[in-house]
């Protein structure tokens, strides 16, 4: 019995017209807005951005006796990336993880090599731990980083799920909230001003201290990382910077609220949501069916999970994930597409970044997805999205 | 089958005493199964601090892991201030949400009192409902006047022992085939 059948499935029953929008996203959409994005380097008129990002996990393929090296498994991220640029993403992000099966704990220096092998493609971290990282030095990473790709970097700030590198690093896990806060807010400002008088509790302080080089275009965009729960993206929003919102699985009417939170702490602290970027993250793999993704993805992210996580991914959640209305981006190109799309307008969002390589997933399949996406998928997410802006023009 | 018997006490004896039956029955008629007694009486335990439970070092992460790799786990609990020991509670603490997702969990109530009888329904199986356990519904509920010197001494909670672990290890087979049909349906 097969139970993922076609002509089963149910399907999303309204499309979102522009009037049901609230208002905030209404605002979003109006002509004369698409240009507010600039800081963050997002230009609306030209549809929701697509990306990829690894977290450089470094797993064994499941259906493989051995994994390859952590040599190999470094220049496949950077040949990940050079293909994605040539099929048309418009980003690619890497992610530090200081724990057992990662191989990117150098991430800035991963994304140095990346910057040097493409022309034009925006890189970014997914994300950088900035809790147990010196603001200052991570900064100067990043705007040499933008230097090298011409004005390509991006920063992805986030605070870790895990506690090794509390102890590696030599934090104590009871600063978690606080050295995560007091970081972050000191890199926006490192960002902000080119002079920087600043004190802190984890850090000396600065005394008219000049953070070089500058990066190409005055500043960086620095997102901050949130996991699924409204809670932390109100945070985001207070803080008055984009979002880049991870969701692993469920549905898409879920992620929706904390969208909206976001959205709406925005506008409460003082913020214009109209200027502020919109991104989420979460697992993608594309195969000619619907059921061959799911088949082919699967062993690697319930094997992957358990090694790293301790827990593998339920079948029956990874099953439901190929549902429309689910936000795992798994399936057919059609499939996908249609998923993406109706995300979109649920979210509002200006940027996706697919998951795609997590737990050993072979390169020939990877070249396969990166070829799906840039005949058949971005194309289509483009052309939809980019129509849309016209309409209201 | 990796069936783990888990003494979640500190204080005392009767607990163990009662998982020490429990084991003895495993063994005599599942000599198959992978059996682990664990009492937390014999182990430094951590309170959890919110890690990931890979994250734990010494006992506390054996006896995470052990939990975690478990097919089916019987639950020895004493009844302290009317609710479960805080041993216990840390066991399920340091564990993940759905933890006890696809595992069997059966409960042995020790207390000083038949007062106390409703207190694992009340108490213990919400907790391992919400961590997503099959539960076995019917527990064995044990009083001290059943323990004479660390031996039980009463024919009718033998029995009732007996039927525990019939009934664990008859759930945990049945569950594992119904996953199996489940997880085949789907189709990768």
């Amino acid at each position: 019995m097969q139970l993922i059948r076609e002509e089963q499935k149910s399907k999303p029953t309204k499309k979102f017209d522009v009037s049901f929008l609230p208002d905030f996203l209404n605002v979003l959409l109006k002509e004369e807005r698409l240009k507010d994005m600039e800081k963050y380097r997002i230009d609306q008129t030209k549809g929701m951005e697509f990306g990829l990002y690894t977290l450089g996990d470094h797993l064994p393929n499941p259906r493989m006796e051995a994994r390859i090296s952590a040599e190999d498994r470094i220049h496949e991220i950077i040949e990940l990336a050079k293909l994605a640029e040539q099929a048309g993403i418009d980003f690619f992000s890497v992610g530090e993880s200081h724990q057992e099966y990662f191989a990117t704990q150098a991430h800035t220096v991963v994304l140095a090599a990346i910057a040097q092998a493409t022309e034009k493609i925006k890189i970014g971290s997914s994300s950088t731990i900035i809790s147990t990282s010196d603001p200052v030095r991570v900064y100067e990473d990043f705007s040499t980083i933008d230097l090298i790709s011409r004005g390509r970097a991006e920063i992805i700030a986030g605070r870790a799920s895990r506690i090794g590198l509390y102890e590696l690093l030599g934090y104590n896990l009871r600063d978690y909230e606080e050295l995560y806060e007091e970081k972050f807010d000191l890199l926006l400002k490192i960002n902000e001003e080119e002079t920087v008088n600043w004190s802190g509790q984890f850090r000396a302080p600065l005394r008219n201290a000049n953070v070089i080089p500058r990066p190409k275009n005055g500043s960086l965009p620095i997102w901050r990382a949130v996991g699924g729960t409204p809670a932390s993206a109100i945070k985001a929003g207070m803080a008055g910077v984009p979002m880049f919102l991870a969701h692993l699985g469920g549905p898409a009417t879920v992620f929706k609220r904390s969208i909206d939170a976001y959205r709406e702490t925005l506008t409460r602290s003082g913020f214009d949501p109209s200027e502020f970027p919109v991104s989420t993250a979460g697992f993608f793999y594309a195969a000619e069916t619907t059921q061959q993704a799911l088949s082919e993805y699967y062993p690697h992210i319930n094997e992957g999970m358990k090694r790293t996580n301790g827990r593998g991914f339920p079948k029956q959640q990874f099953a439901q994930g190929a549902d429309p209305r689910d936000v795992m981006n798994i399936g057919s190109p059609q499939e996908i597409i249609e998923k993406i799309l109706y995300q979109h307008e649920l979210f509002g969002h200006q940027r996706f970044i697919a998951q795609m390589d997590f737990g050993g997933v072979p390169f020939d399949k990877l070249m396969k997805n990166i070829d799906l996406i840039g005949t058949e998928i971005l194309p289509a997410i483009k052309k939809y999205t980019a129509k849309n802006q016209e309409e209201e023009k | 089958m990796k069936i783990v018997a888990l003494s979640g006490s500190n204080v005392g004896s009767k607990t163990r005493t009662a998982m020490n039956s429990t084991v003895k029955v495993l063994h005599e008629n599942y000599p198959e199964a992978e059996i682990t007694l664990v009492d937390l009486a014999e182990y430094e335990i951590q309170f959890s601090d919110g890690r990931n439970y890979l994250e734990y070092e010494g006992d506390t992460g054996y006896v995470a892991q052990t939990l975690m790799e478990a097919d089916a786990i019987i639950f020895g609990t004493p009844i302290f201030q009317a609710s479960i020991p805080a041993t216990l509670k840390n066991v399920f603490d340091l564990l993940p949400q759905n933890a006890l997702e696809n595992k069997v969990a059966s409960i042995l109530v020790t207390a000083g009192s038949a007062k106390h009888y409703l207190i694992p329904e009340q108490q213990l199986k919400p907790i391992l409902a919400y961590m997503k356990a099959q539960i076995v519904q019917t527990y064995v509920f044990i009083e001290e006047k059943d323990f004479y010197r660390k031996e039980i001494v009463n024919d009718d909670v033998i029995f009732r022992l007996d039927r525990l672990v019939e009934d664990t290890v008859v759930l945990t087979e049945t569950y594992m085939k119904i996953r199996e049909a489940k997880e085949e349906a789907y189709g990768f």
